[in-house]
């Protein structure tokens, strides 16, 4: 039945694969092992480069030499003028314009308009609720200090993105320089863009809003590309017959048309944003992410977890306005009609601000949450946390027995026992398999590359970290996103608990594990799984959802029972996007891993916090890189076998 | 309260202007602050006396050891808590490059060294004599350390040479470094809701001794030379055969440039003085009764008016 479904491969060449030749001499190499020469074994010293070295000279030049530190502040002193405008009338800091602080009650009010003439009800409720949410729970000025933040950084990399991937359109020079880069720059971890920042920008609001702009650029930029490749040759046609020039064939016809794209990438600066508030705290970033380390530092789990539902509140609140955005179409009305009525949010909002500003006025209540007034849910949360160790303390302890005995130590030793030649000759047979000598190279490189930098052992505990959570996310991932992708109620269900996984702060699952099963790599796989495991689940779910009705339908036709339907059918359909969930779990995962450095590891990404810590640029940017390639390796050996059975499907 | 100091910082700019003195710079002072309560506190009883001087602050969270660099360029001005312990290394190699100093130590002395809650004295009643833990090293067996006690250590980068002192020692304990200090809370933590026994790394003065009462473990005492001589301490062939010292120092560093930037603040600074009481009754106020860190501040300067007022003057 799959065979009527697919077209059959085509039929297997007899010449020998040289993908088994280097596999081959793969498996000799491991078998040698006992009598391998030492530089068989690991790099030898003098192929080690002073990578981190060069890079600082580099740097020390740039920064001392060519005067850049002076253009870094120049430029950060700009940005921090902004930051005091919108700190000032946020949260009151004492700077120029000296207006705020805004009374909370007015801010909740303008959310709720602007979620009404977006979205209509519901979406008012989410705005304004969670602004509500955020003044009763005693947490108002962290979170304008965020929001401050936030309100300057996330215009700044709209219209930076939107200027480079319109120059990326432009010219394809600009798009070959920038492609590479783009990519490096969404899988280098955070901890390493931030030590440059420290150097040429110093630590503080402007440091965190820079780090946070330069994170969040990347998407937008390709979703700008994207967007205007995608406009339609006859628009731009009929836009020329009317006798646009240029600026108007950009602005006027190019842009609109692909509003669509450029929304959702709109979309996307906003939720990266948000997904720095707590990474950027570490370089002086205020607000919410700061407030949620100390408290973390001081083990109030409750209050952290309240902090951590404000932060997946405000994401929710944030990404459905800008979706609705994205969507909304705009309305023509009747001509006549007076400019109130046209305007009817906009008259309530007014009306509504000036009793806001009225009410809080008279009562102080309406103006800001005095303390003591604030509610609190953490006592209950502490209680349960309390709880659920003690009641599951017996299953944990045995499993944490079970995983570091017979699991976690055995793969760690043996991905450690492994030549470096054998590794790297493996890859390349993996490579050569899936894109040929190509693909064999990539492999080659990219690995070789971490061999040339002396941290190789590092690497091999970041990978062993990340293959076992991948492992264990997919075990209860995959079934999880079959089991969802039944119905689309559960589906739905499924995937709105997805986003709120993901929106959550990483940092407070950090503390719960290491209290579950204590500091050890038990507790730092299970941080990463949780991570892992969302992008699996969605796009499984997705992939499932998208397979075409008639493929289904054709397959109950010819009696194919619910497993067999979903094995020979929707399985195989679903699989390119399947793999692209995989795809992105691993790429979570070794975000993730770096993080988890907080809990006590061996891995990259505890040298990555002693670098962050030592302000080493050099350092950081070597093992950055190092953990980049790993991700960029996984993402093209994926690729390319996503691609190959998307063309064997004829999709 | 702010409110009060506020006037009263104008009051205090006024008679200063009247007298002459070299007024202050009117841009902000910037104090960092960390991740635990107590340098936050600090940070913020110092913030407002400068306010009730008249001068304005302004206050930025930042990594504890990457502070340094931020000092010795003027992005900060000054940082309250140097210990001994776990920033000498990285202030010692900023004052090497220049651009900040030593502004004097605070009465208080730290100590950082193997720890243990109380409840694990139920399992092993000889403590807190170092032999006596060794002895009970199976109590402390975890699953990655076999038949070895575990000690859990602080992150790596702190640099405490635990792994020497168990070889100097020979100690039957594997070292098993966390990443952060609150990854040892957490532990800490969890154990007590089991009451499972656990020796870590803890230091002094700190909020965890009010949350879990606890001791030291006592190592044959500091001597001079036991990180360096293998001669020195016990173990005639290792070095770190020794505990750490008892009394290390808590420093003040400034920035070179606020001498001359903010002359009465600097002058000030450098006559701050806390003790371990003090800083512990800081950190109280925030663990414990949780309030915020500013209101814990202006509370503590309402409490204390007889320490600080004399800095002033």
């Amino acid at each position: 039945m799959s065979e009527s479904a697919l077209p059959l491969p085509s039929p297997a060449k007899p010449r020998l694969n040289p993908a088994w030749a280097i596999l081959a001499v793969a498996v000799c190499l491991v078998l040698a092992r006992p009598i391998l020469p030492d530089a068989l074994m690991r790099p030898a010293e003098i192929l080690i480069l002073p990578l981190a070295d060069w890079i600082n000279a580099f740097f020390t030049w740039l920064r001392d030499d060519l005067g850049l530190i002076h253009v870094t502040r120049a430029f950060a002193d700009g940005i921090e003028w902004l930051l005091d405008v919108t700190a000032n009338i946020l949260y009151g800091k004492n700077r120029w314009p000296r207006l705020g602080p805004l009374p909370w009650s007015v801010v909740a009010l303008t959310a709720a308009c602007l979620g009404y003439w977006l979205g209509g009800r519901r979406l008012a409720l989410l705005a304004g609720g969670t602004f509500v949410w955020i003044a009763l729970m005693g947490q108002w000025t962290w979170a304008m200090e965020t929001l401050s933040v936030i309100v300057v950084a996330a215009p700044f990399s709209v219209l930076m993105g939107l200027l480079m991937g319109i120059a990326a359109w432009r010219w394809h020079r600009v798009e070959a320089v920038m492609n590479p880069i783009l990519n490096i720059a969404q899988s280098l971890p955070h901890f390493a863009y931030m030590i440059p920042v420290v150097v040429f920008i110093g630590v503080g609001p402007k440091a965190g809003a820079i780090v946070t702009i330069i994170f969040s650029v990347p998407p937008m930029i390709r979703m700008t590309l994207l967007g205007l490749r995608k406009v339609p040759p006859e628009v731009i046609e009929s836009g020329k017959m009317c006798g646009s020039t240029g600026w108007q064939l950009m602005t006027r016809v190019r842009i609109p048309t692909a509003r669509t794209e450029i929304l959702v990438g709109v979309n996307q600066v906003i939720m990266q944003c948000l997904a720095m508030v707590v990474l950027a705290s570490f370089i002086g970033m205020p607000g919410l992410g700061q407030k949620l380390l100390q408290l973390l530092q001081a083990l109030k789990i409750g209050r952290s977890i309240e902090i951590g539902i404000t932060i997946v509140l405000l994401a929710v609140t944030l990404d459905r306005c800008s979706k609705a955005w994205a969507e909304r179409q705009p309305t023509h009305h009747e001509p006549g009609i007076g400019w109130g009525t046209r305007h009817r949010v906009l008259t309530t909002w007014a009306g509504l601000m000036v009793a806001g500003f009225a009410l809080s006025a008279l009562v102080p209540f309406f103006a800001e949450v005095g303390r003591g007034q604030s509610l609190s849910v953490a006592d209950p949360l502490d209680a349960m946390m309390t709880w659920v160790i003690v009641t599951v303390d017996p299953v944990t302890q045995w499993l944490r027995w079970f995983l570091i005995t017979w699991v976690l130590i055995p793969v760690r030793d043996a991905l450690l026992w492994l030549p470096y030649t054998a590794v790297l000759a493996l890859l390349a047979a993996a490579g050569f398999a899936v894109g040929g000598w190509r693909s064999a190279l990539i492999c080659l490189g990219f690995f070789g590359y971490i061999a040339l930098t002396g941290w190789w052992d590092r690497a091999m505990i970041t990978v062993y970290t990340v293959l076992v959570a991948v492992a264990v996310a997919t075990s209860f991932g995959f079934p999880l996103g079959i089991w969802a992708a039944r119905y689309e109620t559960r589906a739905k269900r499924v995937l709105l608990l997805c986003d709120s996984l993901q929106t959550f702060p990483s940092f407070i699952y950090l503390i719960p594990v290491i209290m579950l099963f204590g500091v050890n790599d038990v507790a730092v796989v299970g941080a990463v799984v949780l991570f892992a495991a969302v992008p699996l689940i969605r796009y499984t779910i997705e992939g499932l959802r998208g397979v075409p009705e008639a493929m289904i339908e054709a397959a109950d036709m010819s009696g194919a029972t619910r497993a067999q339907c979903l094995r020979h059918v929707r399985l195989p359909l679903a699989f390119p996007t399947i793999m692209v969930g995989v795809n992105q779990s691993l790429m979570f995962s070794l975000f993730m891993v770096i993080i988890a450095a907080f809990i006590g590891t061996q891995d990259l990404g505890q040298e990555m916090q002693r670098a962050l810590s030592s302000t080493d640029v050099g350092k950081g940017l070597v093992l950055g890189f190092a953990v980049a390639f790993i991700g960029l390796m996984a993402d093209h050996l994926l690729n390319r076998m996503a691609d190959s059975r998307r063309r064997a499907l004829g999709l | 309260m702010r409110v009060r100091l506020r006037m009263a910082g104008g009051v205090a700019a006024l008679a200063m202007a009247a007298t002459g003195a070299l007024a202050d710079s009117e841009d902000p002072i910037v104090i960092p602050i960390h991740n635990w309560s107590s340098q936050i506190v600090m940070s913020h009883v110092v913030g407002q006396i400068f306010e009730s001087m008249g001068n304005s602050v302004e206050y930025v969270s930042t990594d504890s050891q990457s502070v340094y660099e931020s000092v010795r360029l003027g992005d900060v001005a000054l940082e309250m808590e140097v210990w001994e312990g776990a920033f000498g290394a990285s202030f010692r190699a900023a004052l090497e490059k220049g651009g900040l100093h030593d502004a004097g130590d605070h009465d208080a002395v730290t100590r950082e060294d193997w720890w243990y809650p109380m409840w694990t004295k139920d399992a092993c009643p000889g403590l807190p004599d170092w032999e006596a833990l060794n002895a009970c090293a199976a109590a402390f067996a975890t699953p990655e350390t076999g038949e070895s006690g575990r000690f859990l250590g602080g992150p790596v980068d702190w640099l405490k040479h635990d792994q020497e002192r168990v070889d100097g020692l020979g100690m039957n304990f594997k070292v098993v470094n966390a990443g952060s200090a609150a990854a040892l809370w957490a532990e800490l933590g969890s154990a007590e809701k089991t009451k499972t026994p656990i020796v870590l790394f803890n230091w002094t003065p700190n909020f965890a001794e009010a949350v879990w009462p606890g001791e030291f473990v006592e190592f044959p005492e500091w001597v001079e030379g036991c990180d360096k001589d293998p001669a020195v301490g016990p173990n005639p062939d290792k070095t770190y055969d020794c505990g750490n010292p008892a009394n290390g120092y808590l420093k003040k560093a400034a920035w070179d440039g606020m001498k001359d930037k903010w002359p009465d603040a600097y002058t000030m600074l450098t006559k701050i003085s806390f003790t371990n009481p003090q800083i512990a009754e800081m950190a109280k106020l925030v663990d414990i009764d949780e309030m915020e860190p500013e209101e814990a501040a202006a509370h503590w300067l309402e409490d204390n008016g007889d320490v600080w007022k004399v800095w002033i003057n």
